[in-house]
C-alpha cells in the first residue's frame, strides 16, 4: 500500500499524537495530586518527538500523502524549534500552574496536541493540510488561553481568541477556495504550475485573503487586535508558550505558502511582496506606538511581539533565500527572547499575587540584582541593542530586505527600531533609577530561574555560541524551499 | 486586456451586490425620512403576548446543556463518518480492490480508538452524568 510506505516518515507525529492520547488516559485514571507525571511524561515524549525528528527516517527529504506534507530541512528545522519551545513552556508552568491553584494534568496533554498540530502545519504542502494543522494547534489553544477558568479575564481572552481565530479561518478558507476555484489545485507545487495570466487577478484576490488568515495567526498589523487581551488574559505560562512556538509555526508556514505556491518565477513574488511589505511597516509601527503608552508588563510583552512580528516579516517580504534564512534567525532569537522575558515575568511575585505592573519593577536592582540584569539584558537585547543577541536578529532582515532592494522597508524599520528602543529603556530605567518597590518572593522554582538564566546566557554570549550554527542551519532549512 | 475580460465576467455580481446595497439602504433610510413617528411608552416596550415582560432574556443557564449538545454533535459526525465508510467501502457492486478495504477498515478503527479516548475521558471525569 503506497500510503502505509509514507507512516515512517511521519513517525515524529505518529509518536506524539499516540503519547498525548496515552497521557490523557493516564491523567485522568490516576488521582489528580500526580499530574507533575504527566508534565514529565509529555516532556520526554516532545523530547523522543525531537531525536525523531532530526535521526532517523524523518530526517530525510520526501514527499507524503499525495503531496500533503514534506519532510525536509526547512520543517525539521521548524520543528525542532517548536519542540524545544514546548518543553519550556510545559517548565515554566511548574511552579506557577500549582501556586494558582491550576495544576491540571490537562495542561501538558494540550500542550502536546497543539505541538502535533504545529507540527503537522509546518511540513504541509496542501492547502487542506496547512488548514488541518492550524486549526489543530488553534483549538488546543483556546483552552490553553482559557485555563484559569474561574478568572474573568482568562475566560475572556479565551473568548476572543476563539471569536477572531474562527474569523480568520474564515478569511483563510475563503482565500484558499478562491485559490483552489482558480487553479483547480490545492498542493502548492499545483497551484504554482496553475498560475497564469488569466486567472491572475483572481488569484490575487485569494492570496491576499490568506496572507489576511495567516497574519492573524502571527499577530501582525493590522490584525493584532486579539493580542493584547489574550496575552494579558491568559496564564502567564501559557503567553509565554503564545508568544514563542505558536508565533514560529505561523511564521513557518506563512514563509512555506507564499514561497511555495507563490514563487518567484510565475511573477506572484511582486504581488505579495506589497502585500507582505505593508502589514510588515504597520506591524512596526503599531508596535513602536502603542506599547509606548503600556503600564501592563504582559500588554507591553504583546505589542512589543506585533512589532518583532513585523522584522519578521521584513525578511520574508525579500522573498530570496537569504530572506527566508534571516526569518528563521529571527523568529529562533525572538523566541530565546521571548521565553527569557516571560520567566522573569514569572519571579514577578508579591505575598498577595503575580505583579503584572511594569511600576511594581521599580527598584528591582536593589532588592534583587540578580533578577534585575537579567531583566535588562533580555530588554536590550529585545530593542535590538548590539552585542546582544537581538542585534544580529535584527541585522539579517535589514540585510536580506537591502538585499531585495526594500529600501522604504528598511527605513520605516529602522525608524521604529529607535521608537521601541524608548521603552523598553524604559523598563530598563525603571528598573535601575526608581525608588524600590516591595522585594518579590524568593520561590519560582528551579525550572523558572533556570530557564530564564539560560536564555540570558544565550542572548549575551549568542555571538560565539548560538549565532554561528544557527546561521548555517537556517541557511540551509532556507535553501530547501527554493 | 486579458484582465479586463476576466473581470468582466463577474460584472452581474458587481451590479447585484450595487443593486442589493442600493435597495437595503433604501429601504432603512426612506421610512424614517417618510413614515410618522410618534413613540411612547407602550409602543417602544417589548412585546410579550399582550403582558409586560417580566424577566430579562439573558438568563443563565446550565453548562450541562452545552456538554450535551457537544456530545451530542461529536457522535453525531461519527456516525456520519461510519455510514458512507460502511455503505460504500464494502459495497461489491463499487468492486472495490481488497487491499484498500482492508486498509480502509482498519483506518476507521483508528479513527474509532481516538475517538473512543475522548468518550473515555469524558465518562471519567463525570461529564455524562446530569448533576
Amino acid at each position: 500500500m503506497q500510503l502505509g510506505d509514507n507512516i515512517s516518515f511521519a513517525f515524529p507525529e505518529i509518536w506524539l499524537a499516540i503519547s498525548a492520547m496515552a497521557l490523557l488516559m493516564i491523567g485522568v485514571f490516576i488521582d489528580s495530586k500526580y499530574h507533575r507525571f504527566i508534565s514529565f511524561g509529555a516532556i520526554f515524549s516532545i523530547f523522543v518527538a525531537l531525536f525523531l525528528v532530526n535521526f532517523g527516517t524523518a530526517s530525510e527529504n520526501a514527499s507524503l500523502f499525495n503531496g500533503a506534507f514534506v519532510t525536509d530541512g526547512f520543517g525539521q528545522f521548524s520543528k525542532s524549534v517548536i519542540y524545544v519551545a514546548a518543553i519550556f513552556a510545559i517548565i515554566l508552568s511548574d511552579r506557577f500552574m500549582e501556586r494558582e491553584r491550576l495544576a491540571r494534568f490537562e495542561y501538558p496533554v494540550l500542550i502536546l496536541l497543539s505541538v502535533l498540530g504545529m507540527s503537522l502545519m509546518v511540513a504541509s504542502t496542501d492547502l487542506i493540510s496547512v488548514y488541518m494543522g492550524i486549526e489543530l494547534q488553534s483549538l488546543a489553544l483556546y483552552i490553553l488561553a482559557t485555563f484559569n477558568r474561574d478568572s474573568r479575564r482568562s475566560t475572556e481572552a479565551g473568548l476572543k481568541y476563539f471569536v477572531l481565530g474562527a474569523l480568520s479561518s474564515g478569511l483563510m478558507l475563503y482565500g484558499m477556495s478562491l485559490i483552489y476555484g482558480f487553479t483547480g489545485a490545492t498542493t502548492f507545487e499545483a497551484i504554482a504550475a496553475g498560475a497564469d495570466e488569466a486567472n491572475r487577478i483572481g488569484l490575487i484576490f485569494g492570496m491576499v485573503f490568506l496572507i489576511s488568515g495567516l497574519s492573524f495567526k502571527v499577530s501582525a498589523a493590522p490584525f493584532h487586535m486579539w493580542t493584547p487581551d489574550v496575552y494579558e488574559g491568559s496564564p502567564t505560562p501559557v503567553t509565554a508558550f503564545f508568544a514563542a512556538a505558536p508565533k514560529f509555526a505561523a511564521m513557518a508556514i506563512f514563509a512555506r505558502v507564499l514561497v511555495e505556491a507563490f514563487p518567484a518565477a510565475t511573477d506572484a513574488l511582486s504581488d505579495w511582496q506589497q502585500v507582505i511589505v505593508l502589514v510588515s511597516i504597520l506591524s512596526m509601527v503599531v508596535g513602536a506606538f502603542s506599547a509606548i503608552a503600556q503600564k501592563n508588563i504582559k500588554r507591553l510583552m504583546a505589542y512589543s511581539s506585533i512589532g518583532h512580528m513585523g522584522y519578521a516579516l521584513m525578511g520574508l517580504a525579500a522573498g530570496t533565500s537569504q530572506g527566508i534564512s534571516s526569518v528563521l534567525v529571527y523568529m529562533t532569537i525572538y523566541l530565546i527572547m521571548t521565553i527569557g522575558t516571560f520567566a522573569c515575568i514569572l519571579m514577578m511575585r508579591r505575598p498577595e499575587g503575580m505583579a503584572e505592573n511594569i511600576s511594581d519593577l521599580s527598584g528591582l536592582s536593589q532588592t534583587r540584582p540578580g533578577l534585575a540584569i537579567m531583566f535588562s539584558a533580555l530588554m536590550f537585547s529585545l530593542a535590538g541593542i548590539p552585542i546582544f543577541l537581538g542585534f544580529f536578529a535584527k541585522l539579517y532582515v535589514f540585510m536580506a530586505a537591502v538585499n531585495a532592494g526594500l529600501f522604504v522597508l528598511v527605513v520605516v524599520g529602522a525608524l521604529s527600531s529607535v521608537i521601541a528602543t524608548y521603552y523598553y529603556l524604559r523598563v530598563v530605567k525603571i528598573i535601575w533609577m526608581d525608588e524600590p518597590a516591595p522585594e518579590f518572593e524568593r520561590d519560582a522554582g528551579p525550572g523558572v530561574k533556570g530557564v530564564a538564566i539560560l536564555s540570558t546566557v544565550l542572548i549575551v554570549a549568542g555571538i560565539v555560541v548560538i549565532m554561528p550554527f544557527l546561521n548555517i542551519a537556517a541557511e540551509a532549512a532556507a535553501a530547501t524551499l527554493f | 486586456m486579458a484582465g479586463s475580460d476576466f473581470l468582466l465576467e463577474y460584472l452581474p455580481i458587481l451590479i447585484f451586490m450595487g443593486l442589493a446595497a442600493i435597495i437595503g439602504i433604501a429601504f432603512l433610510v426612506l421610512p424614517t425620512l417618510l413614515a410618522p413617528s410618534n413613540p411612547d411608552q407602550e409602543k417602544v416596550s417589548t412585546y410579550e403576548c399582550g403582558f409586560e415582560a417580566f424577566d430579562d432574556a439573558r438568563m443563565k443557564f446550565d453548562v450541562q446543556f452545552y456538554i450535551v449538545a457537544i456530545l451530542f454533535i461529536i457522535v453525531d459526525l461519527d456516525v456520519a463518518f461510519l455510514f458512507p465508510w460502511a455503505v460504500a467501502l464494502f459495497n461489491p457492486e463499487l468492486g472495490m480492490d481488497r487491499d484498500f478495504q482492508i486498509f480502509a477498515f482498519w483506518s476507521m478503527f483508528v479513527f474509532l480508538a481516538v475517538f473512543f479516548i475522548g468518550f473515555a475521558y469524558e465518562w471519567k471525569k463525570g461529564a455524562l452524568e446530569w448533576r
